[in-house]
């Protein structure tokens, strides 16, 4: 194996840790969490004193703010100026998920701040002093629920102790709410801001003894709140990686191999340094990662329309000898070749599965669905300013704290030589988990001598992407006499870079639902070649997985003529956890519930207008459990019209109504839009789509009608980006069945011949 | 080159006669409100308008607009800082995600009520075709144009 080779191979063992690392921090491996918690006062320039509370390691963070002359703390968590303004800090990347307004709720809401009086900054980079600082796995809202509680309980129990000291009377007689501390009996009360300086000088209190709120005292958590940063967007304010200009900078674009893994051989740069606005052009070596900085030729001009229009002219020839020759087509095929025996590896076994069916009712299914890019519509960019010794960057990503480590070791500079500010993303789907857009503008910057703007243009950005993998299933099943899923084999086919472990989000857990309600089961694996780079979409593997298991599990009750609801909740059986002391785990209550409340709003059984039909799917991935109905018709031209889609989950109790709303409003079109006409052909390890006109996302017209519903519990709450997302395909296309006769088991539905 | 934006005459310096509206704007006026997504007029985050009606700027050479009327998304609100309807709007429905596309979305439906006060869902998918939203707001973007449309009345 090459160098090179080796560096594209073990590149993916860099997305599979993030992954690991986004999975590893549920809230049971962060119990510890709430103890690392804690308070410093410190001044604040004019005079006045503000609180200021701190995550993370204490010692870290005192360090990290010793320097006494520092009028203002940009660590701070939470500041209260004597005015009575309330600044929030929000720690982890804004990406569309929300979570710049769900984290600064949850701290208000047990503060007991008016909402109206909060101010919501980004903060800045430092994960010794913040912890985790990402977007992935929909793990923002466990992994923080408790430490962001305690922060505004914390809060609000010095300014009460401020009050109660400040009237003699004793704490207990005093109540909060709306930034207002009042005495009870006798009705005096004093706002946060007058109580700010006094409350800074007590002595912290015991994170221990803080009271928090029961779930039905909560005021602001689970309203509907419009997004702090609504208004700047509306008025097109300066606030995503793309907006940003530092002085003096230029402007950048770079040209890679399209199949990865080339080198530049020869490039036409004189021709292209006399050309009109350009300042330099080089060749970057890169690493020979694809999640660092692979290598290609870099534009340096004084706009980016110069860069771009200089770059039209430019001619590389690429040394493919390490190249992908990656090919969807050849893969198809060796996977069709596949299906009908079992794969070499057997990942899980129940009971016993030949015996199982020999008895059974049985049906086989053959599922294959696409590779898919993310497509965020903010193209990947950068601003770095490489100074010699240091280096400041200003860029959307998903995963600040990792992108810090990376930049700073491909660099070769120590991390507190870097500086990162992280901006509003323009969407991130999981491809902004990686960073090599980052580590580029830093080459470049690096190279060019002065601080660049690196932009990738709509071309670069679906040609070098970390793909959703495609793949396939190829299933055998059985029901009984009473139409009972007794046997359940899957055959999946999947990719692997390194002939070892399968590429990010190509793996399937043994124990991925039906497995451990099923009698007799059998899970093997095949690993086929793959060298292009891939990379979790939004919600990794479940994406995929959920459209063939719960297709198929639809051919199997209606093969056994059985209501699906019925067959889906008898599956389910007594409510339980399925992996005990585990409650970020399935539970077939959860799910039951959330089955039964999708039916009960839909109208599950009722009858509908003519040709048109109802399609039902269950999925649990990243902690939520969701089903969804959707209404769909089909006319005689194979046209398709998603009528409504109707949405249960139970995260937990909700954050933000309106947020947690949004996010399944958007899986729904985001699911429909993929499922329906969305696919990459690869060929020569080439990317054959490189723009929107050949990568058709679905537009207003065809969007339908969501509905969504929660059950809201006293479970820790969990992430809603993702889990709406799985359960999308497979309803639409159980609907299509159902109106049709049509079994979809491959996707696009373009590709048997569907249009909207 | 002189461009009139958002009611003001503007210089631009040295720049080449084909390029792009969008980014004259982002780079040379620093007016960084429309944004860039795919170059060639497919997604409709770059929407500005040209004497009223919706164009993708990115497909628009500058040097083809001088002496004509071009509002962008910081133009829309009135100049007492008075939000347009659609901007209350899109605040009071909550309906961006990642914000990204919002600009061009809000310039589209911007003209669409000035040429029908009372769209319909039709006419609605009709304006609004030429705007992608990857996040998928399109349920709220259509909620916040009637509700708009239903203010401007009142």
């Amino acid at each position: 194996m090459s160098a090179a080779e080796h560096s594209i191979f073990s590149s993916d063992d860099y997305v599979r840790e993030i992954m690991r690392a986004a999975e590893a921090q549920t809230p049971r491996a962060l119990a510890g969490v709430s103890r690392r918690t804690f308070l410093k006062l410190t001044g604040l320039a004019g005079g006045g004193l503000v609180l200021a509370f701190y995550m993370g390691d204490q010692t870290t963070a005192l360090a990290a703010t010793a320097d006494a002359d520092q009028p203002f703390i940009p660590n701070a968590f939470l500041r209260i100026y004597p005015d009575g303004r309330i600044v929030i800090l929000s720690k982890s990347p804004e990406i569309g998920q929300g979570i710049k307004t769900a984290f600064p709720m949850i701290i208000a809401e047990e503060l007991d701040a008016d909402w109206s009086h909060v101010a919501v900054e980004q903060a800045p980079v430092n994960p010794a002093v913040y912890g985790r600082q990402s977007a992935g796995g929909s793990r923002s809202i466990p992994t923080a629920w408790d430490q962001l509680r305690r922060a505004g309980a914390a809060g609000r129990a010095m300014l009460v102790a401020a009050a109660a000291k400040e009237w003699n009377v004793a704490e207990s007689e005093c109540t909060t709410a709306n930034s207002v501390v009042t005495h009870t009996g006798s009705g005096k009360h004093l706002t946060y801001g007058e109580l700010a300086t006094k409350a800074a000088a007590l002595p912290v209190p015991d994170e221990k003894l803080l009271k928090l709120k029961d779930r039905k005292d909560f005021k602001l958590l689970g309203s509907r709140v419009s997004g702090v940063d609504n208004l700047s967007i509306v008025t097109g304010r300066p606030l995503f990686g793309i907006d940003q200009v530092v002085p003096n900078m230029q402007y950048a674009v770079f040209e890679k191999c399209p199949a990865v893994g080339g080198k530049v051989k020869s490039a036409n740069l004189e021709e292209i340094k006399a050309l009109p606005g350009v300042k330099n052009v080089f060749v970057v070596e890169g690493t020979g990662k694809p999640t660092e900085v692979m290598p290609g030729v870099a534009i340096v001009a004084t706009s980016t329309w110069a860069a771009i229009s200089a770059r039209r002219k430019l001619r590389v020839e690429w040394d493919e000898t390490s190249a992908s020759k990656d090919s969807w087509s050849g893969a198809v095929a060796a996977a069709a070749k596949l299906a009908k025996q079992s794969g070499a590896e057997t990942l899980k076994t129940v009971g016993d599965f030949d015996q199982g069916i020999a008895n059974a009712k049985t049906v086989e299914g053959f599922y294959t669905y696409p590779f898919v890019p993310h497509a965020p519509l903010e193209p990947q960019n950068t601003t770095a300013w490489h100074r010699g010794s240091e280096l400041e960057i200003w860029s959307p990503t998903q995963t600040a704290d990792g992108a810090l480590k990376l930049v700073a070791a491909v660099m070769g500079l120590a991390q507190e030589k870097v500086t990162i500010h992280q901006t509003r993303a323009g969407g991130g789907f999981g491809r902004r988990l990686m960073n090599d857009y980052m580590c580029e503008a830093a080459q470049i910057s690096k190279q060019a001598g002065v601080p660049i703007k690196l932009q990738w243009t709509r071309e670069d950005d679906m040609q070098h992407d970390f793909y959703r993998v495609g793949g396939f299933h190829s299933f055998k099943g059985g029901v009984d006499k009473a139409g009972k899923l007794i046997a359940w084999q899957d055959h999946f086919i999947t990719f692997s870079a390194d002939g070892q472990k399968p590429v990010s989000g190509g793996d399937i857990a043994a124990d991925e639902f039906p497995a451990l309600l099923v009698p007799n089961f059998r899970l093997t694996q095949t690993k086929l070649p793959l060298q292009i780079p891939c990379g979790p979409w939004r919600a990794p593997r479940s994406n995929a997985i959920a459209f063939a298991v719960q297709s198929f599990l639809h051919e199997l009750s209606s093969a056994a003529k059985r209501d699906h609801l019925d067959f889906l909740l008898e599956i389910m059986g007594e409510p339980r956890w399925l992996t005990p002391n585990n409650e970020f785990a399935l539970n077939t209550g959860r799910a039951a519930g959330v089955l039964k409340l999708a039916a009960e709003k839909a109208g599950w059984g009722r009858t509908l207008p003519k040709g048109h039909a109802l399609g039902l799917a269950f999925h649990f991935s990243h902690a939520g459990h969701f089903a969804e109905v959707a209404e769909v018709s089909v006319d005689a031209n194979k046209k398709i019209t998603l009528h409504k889609v109707t949405v249960a989950g139970d995260i937990g109790p909700v954050v933000n109504m309106s947020g947690a709303e949004n996010q399944c409003q958007g899986a729904v079109v985001d699911g429909f839009s993929t499922a329906m006409g969305l696919e990459l052909a690869i060929e020569n390890g080439r990317i054959e789509q490189t723009n929107f006109d050949r990568y058709p996302i679905l537009r207003i017209k065809h969007a339908p009608q969501v509905e969504v519903h929660f059950i809201q519990s006293d479970y820790v709450p969990t992430g809603v980006g993702e889990p709406a997302l799985p359960p999308v395909a497979p309803a639409i296309c159980n609907a299509i069945f159902t109106a049709t006769g049509h079994r979809v088991r491959t996707l696009p539905l373009k590709r048997e011949g569907f249009t909207i | 080159m002189r461009l009139n934006i958002n009611g003001q005459d503007l210089t631009v310096n040295d720049v080449d006669e084909a390029t792009p509206l969008l980014w004259v704007l982002r780079d040379h006026l620093n007016l960084v409100g429309t944004k860039y997504g795919c170059g060639v007029a497919q997604c409709g985050a770059c929407t500005v308008h040209l004497n009223g009606s919706p164009v993708r700027s990115c497909s628009v050479p500058a040097s083809a607009v001088v002496g004509q009327k071009i509002t962008t998304i910081e133009g829309l609100a009135g100049a007492n800082g008075k939000l347009h309807p659609l901007q209350a709007a899109w605040i009071e429905h909550d309906v961006p995600q990642c914000g990204y596309c919002q600009a061009g979305q809000l310039m589209s439906a911007a003209a669409l009520l000035k040429e029908k006060p009372n769209p319909t869902d039709a006419d609605i998918d009709a304006a609004m075709s030429g705007n992608l939203c990857r996040c998928g707001t399109y349920q709220r973007i259509r909620k916040a144009i009637h509700a708009a449309a239903q203010s401007n009345h009142e």
